[in-house]
């Protein structure tokens, strides 16, 4: 990405910079338009923090209204806008652009209507995750889907990039939380889709706009479900001397018809990297590390222990410690919420990548991800979302050393198309971005990208929401719209005919 | 008027290449089940995808299941029980309802009407377990999107998009779905003679509580006798079912009955009576009764349901139940007029929601807004969207209309 094209900036729009800042300045007023190089700093980069942009200008809108009239203004003359939550994307969604107005969406950030008889909670897109189930929770309620980021992303984020977390094998994903949202278009007009009912009407556009990374609209409301939370919750710690025994244990769970409330795998180089940060007390001679949690009805964990424990010794378990105490749970965990610092600690920097795959290709793709660290010389250790499949390699680089991050991104490239060749996908959870744009050719013919681009021309003909992203070439809208006829070919001679 | 009844993708593609370069309107069907539902198609042709059929992957343990469009969801089924799993979100038939057959709606359709039932309060519609697809659109073109791993944010979710398009965007060929375990044991408590505004807090009890409730409707007098041959007796009847594993299930309908301390009248009904119940709501099946009466599905915020059927009544004849805590209201006007501004405008009244005309005489259907009509906004997006992926509108127009 150290080569990643960005959209050459317009030279139109930043020559009418000042005439652009005061303009949103009448549209928000008060502190709500930063335009010094100092205050807009702090927004250059999200959480794929190599690389840093400053905007045009940075602009946090507080009502609807204005978000319609900044949008309308900037569609009528042409200027690029990108939208940002809390700025916790991995792959670069929120990476503003030189030539455009940063729409910062922070300042939305009450809760609008809690609804214990629907189970739904109404807020503006800046809540936090978290801040959604810490407003229900008193009522001993919550809000499912746990990016890792919860105390941070926003929930409008979460919309943007479908977002899921630990318990999204059990609960779903953002997309199967969300009952409706009111976003805005670009031209500025105001949409609601679906709310307090279920399915929304017509086409399924809360579908498309959730996971659509700020390419179609910007959310200004968003409806979700709130759950009851399990009465009890608790955890196996389970070691294996081998991948393959960790992957069909896995597997064995699912067959044997239990859904766990999470399921995540830790390879060598993880299990120790978090075991000499924290000293959770992670067995050190094991190549599979798994966590299962089962989650609802005491007896019902109780009674599903005993299931997955007996799985596991089938499965040659060298380890299977059972959690008595929420305590001894939360210390099962604490290894594998500090991976990624806990990595941190063995190299100066690291690039976390998000790759999805059928399960049982796991040692197959882990075997392969070790090929590839000898070929780059570059230490890679393995998080892993095993009920679903999602794979988190955190791959070992030093940025000060001249190269390493482009061998890091060539290394990570190279990994995410091993995932592609067996099945798998470029990303998970964490979005395409402008990280993983250029790869979107590994999985998607050209015809393929045509029609989600199509998606986009429907909402945004003009391209100038959050350009640069998603996408590895646009092509406009009109040149997409044209019709390639064939005209007079022999029609299909085989297909039967009555 | 031709029949094109291709068996690959490939044959599909040449049909819909050469409609769209003859801007020849098709008619996609699969067996018809829900010919019915929508404005009648203005089409000169049909494109039948009965004979694109036969499921083409299916790994248990991997929880995914790949099938041709056409094949037929109750051979799907079959296959899924015989490995104790199941389309967790319940798809309904359409076939009795609509006057038809039970067991012949494909798996294309499923996906084109989004299908769902009881579950889909706790696990979601088509929608939500859709993974990829093979599709060609109305420009004639190939494509694909999604997969076949749960979790995958690569690009937009077009098989979404697809989900409840009724065909109108882009024919379906090859679909990939999520299966999951069918629950061991379940579990049906039956709450007798509760009146409106009592059922909807008891329901949002249930639902409120950690008892994983897996349905939960309520029969109104006079409906509840004509469900699994009247085991539910008469009366008024408030179901909530429970699903899992055995002692698990013993467990939540305790806690169940606790929470409804003070409700008369709680029995429980179990396996195969159990399961027939759920079935038959979830078919409608005490509106399927060989007429062409008006028959509405409205989805509506659950505390809003029975407030809205009882508005209705007020002024015109109309029976009503409901499912998914209340939010769903299967209705069935008495007379011929669906009174579809009256029922609309109550919609909006409570909240908002959507009311689709499932079945009414076909002129009805011609002169009536079948789906719900949307804000200018919406629709005009809705409409870009159509004109991207079915420029010459050669993919049932006039359905959605």
């Amino acid at each position: 990405m150290s080569r990643l094209k960005m959209p050459a900036p317009e030279a139109a729009t930043l020559a009418r910079r000042a005439e652009i800042v005061a303009d949103m300045r009448t549209i928000v007023p008060g502190e709500g338009v930063v335009d010094t190089v100092n205050g807009m700093r702090v927004f250059e980069s999200d959480g794929l923090t190599a690389y840093r942009q400053l905007p045009l200008v940075v602009v946090l809108p507080e009502t609807v209204a204005q978000v319609a009239r900044i949008l309308k203004y900037c569609n009528e003359r042409g200027i690029r806008v990108v939208p940002r939550g809390s700025g916790t994307s991995l792959s670069g969604g929120a990476l503003p652009l030189e030539d455009a107005v940063l729409l910062v969406m922070s300042r939305f950030n009450r809760i609008l209507d809690i609804d214990y008889a629907n189970r739904v909670v109404v807020a503006q897109p800046g809540v936090t995750n978290l801040g959604i189930t810490t407003a229900v929770e008193q009522e001993g309620f919550y809000y499912a889907p746990d990016p890792s980021s919860q105390i941070a992303c926003s929930i409008g984020g979460n919309v943007a990039e479908n977002s899921g977390g630990v318990h999204c094998l059990k609960y779903g994903l953002t997309a199967n939380n969300v009952l409706g949202i009111e976003m805005v278009l670009m031209s500025g007009e105001v949409v609601r889709l679906g709310g307090r009912h279920l399915d929304a009407e017509g086409y399924d556009l809360l579908g498309l706009m959730t996971g659509s990374e700020g390419l179609l609209g910007v959310v200004t409301e968003v409806t979700v479900r709130i759950l009851k939370k399990p009465e009890t919750a608790r955890a196996l710690l389970i070691g294996f001397p081998t991948n393959e025994q960790g992957g069909q244990c896995v597997a064995d769970i699912i067959g044997a018809g239990i859904v766990p409330g999470g399921m995540e795998m830790m390879d060598a180089p993880a299990i120790r990297a978090a075991e000499d940060f924290l000293h959770a007390g992670y067995p050190l001679d094991c190549e599979a590390l798994l966590i299962v949690e089962l989650d609802g009805p005491q007896t019902e964990v109780d009674h599903l222990i005993g299931a997955v424990e007996a799985i596991a010794k089938k499965n040659g378990s060298t380890l299977c410690r059972i959690s008595t105490s929420e305590e001894e749970r939360l210390a099962f965990w604490a290894g594998r919420k500090a991976a990624f610092p806990a990595v941190g600690r063995l190299s100066p920097d690291y690039y976390c990548m998000d790759g999805t795959i059928p399960r049982k290709q796991l040692p197959r793709v882990l075997a392969g991800m070790r090929r590839l660290s000898e070929e780059y010389g570059l230490r890679v250790a393995n998080v892993f979302h095993a009920g679903d499949g999602n794979l988190h390699p955190l791959i070992l680089y030093d940025a000060n050393v001249p190269g390493e991050l482009q061998k890091a991104e060539d290394f990570g490239a190279d990994i995410l198309r091993l995932c592609v060749e067996v099945g798998g996908v470029l990303t998970g959870e964490h979005g395409v971005g402008v990280e993983k744009r250029d790869l979107m050719p590994e999985m998607f013919n050209e015809t393929d990208l045509d029609q989600q681009m199509r998606v986009k021309c429907a909402f945004d003909p003009n391209h100038l929401l959050n350009p640069g992203k998603v996408f590895p070439q646009l092509r406009r809208c009109a040149e997409l719209g044209r019709m390639h006829v064939h005209r007079g070919q022999t029609a299909f001679p085989d297909i039967p005919r009555f | 008027m031709t029949t094109f009844a291709p068996t690959t993708a490939a044959e599909v593609l040449d049909a819909v290449a050469w409609a769209a370069a003859e801007e020849a309107p098709l008619e996609v069907v699969g067996h018809g089940t829900k010919r019915g539902i929508g404005r009648p198609v203005q089409a000169g042709h049909t494109l039948d995808l009965s004979g694109l059929s036969g499921v083409t992957l299916y790994e248990p343990e991997e929880l995914v299941l790949s099938a041709r469009a056409g094949t037929p969801v109750a051979e799907i089924a079959a296959l899924l029980a015989e490995n104790g799993q199941e389309f967790a979100f319940e798809p309904m038939d359409y076939g009795p309802l609509l006057g038809g057959a039970a067991g012949r709606g494909t798996v294309g359709g499923m996906l084109a009407a989004n299908l769902s039932g009881p579950r889909r309060l706790k696990a979601g519609a088509a929608r939500d377990h859709v993974l990829g697809i093979y599709a060609v659109s109305g420009r004639g073109e190939a494509f694909k999107s999604g997969g076949r791993v749960v979790k995958n944010v690569t690009g937009y979710d077009l098989s979404k998009g697809l989900a409840g398009s009724w065909g109108t965007l882009a024919v379906v060929t090859d679909v990939t779905f999520k299966v999951l375990p069918a629950a061991e044991t379940e579990m049906t408590l039956v709450v007798h003679g509760l009146d409106d505004d009592r059922m909807a807090a008891a329901l949002a009890v249930a639902m409120g509580s950690s008892c994983e409730v897996s349905g939960a409707a309520h029969l109104p007098m006079g409906i509840a006798e004509r469900v699994a041959g009247g085991a539910l007796g008469e009366g008024s009847t408030t179901l909530l079912r429970i699903e899992g594993f055995g002692p698990s299930v013993a467990y939540r309908v305790g806690r169940l009955r606790d929470l409804l301390e003070g409700v008369p009248a709680i029995d429980a009904i179990e396996a195969e009576t159990s399961k027939t119940v759920w079935r038959e709501i979830r078919d409608c099946a005490p509106f399927a009764d060989g007429t062409a009466r008006p028959v509405w599905r409205v989805s509506v915020a659950p505390s809003e349901g029975w407030k809205l059927a009882l508005a209705l009544r007020m002024e015109a004849p109309a029976s009503a139940f409901f499912d998914w805590q209340g939010g769903l209201v299967w209705l069935r006007m008495e007379e011929d007029d669906p009174q579809a501004e009256l029922v609309r405008s109550l919609v909006a009244k409570c909240g908002g929601g959507h009311a689709t005309l499932v079945r009414a005489a076909a002129a009805w259907c011609t002169s009536v807004p079948v789906f719900e009509p949307q804000p200018p906004a919406l629709a005009a997006l809705s409409l870009r969207l159509k004109d991207e992926f079915d420029p010459k509108g050669i993919l049932n127009p006039g359905r959605m209309g």
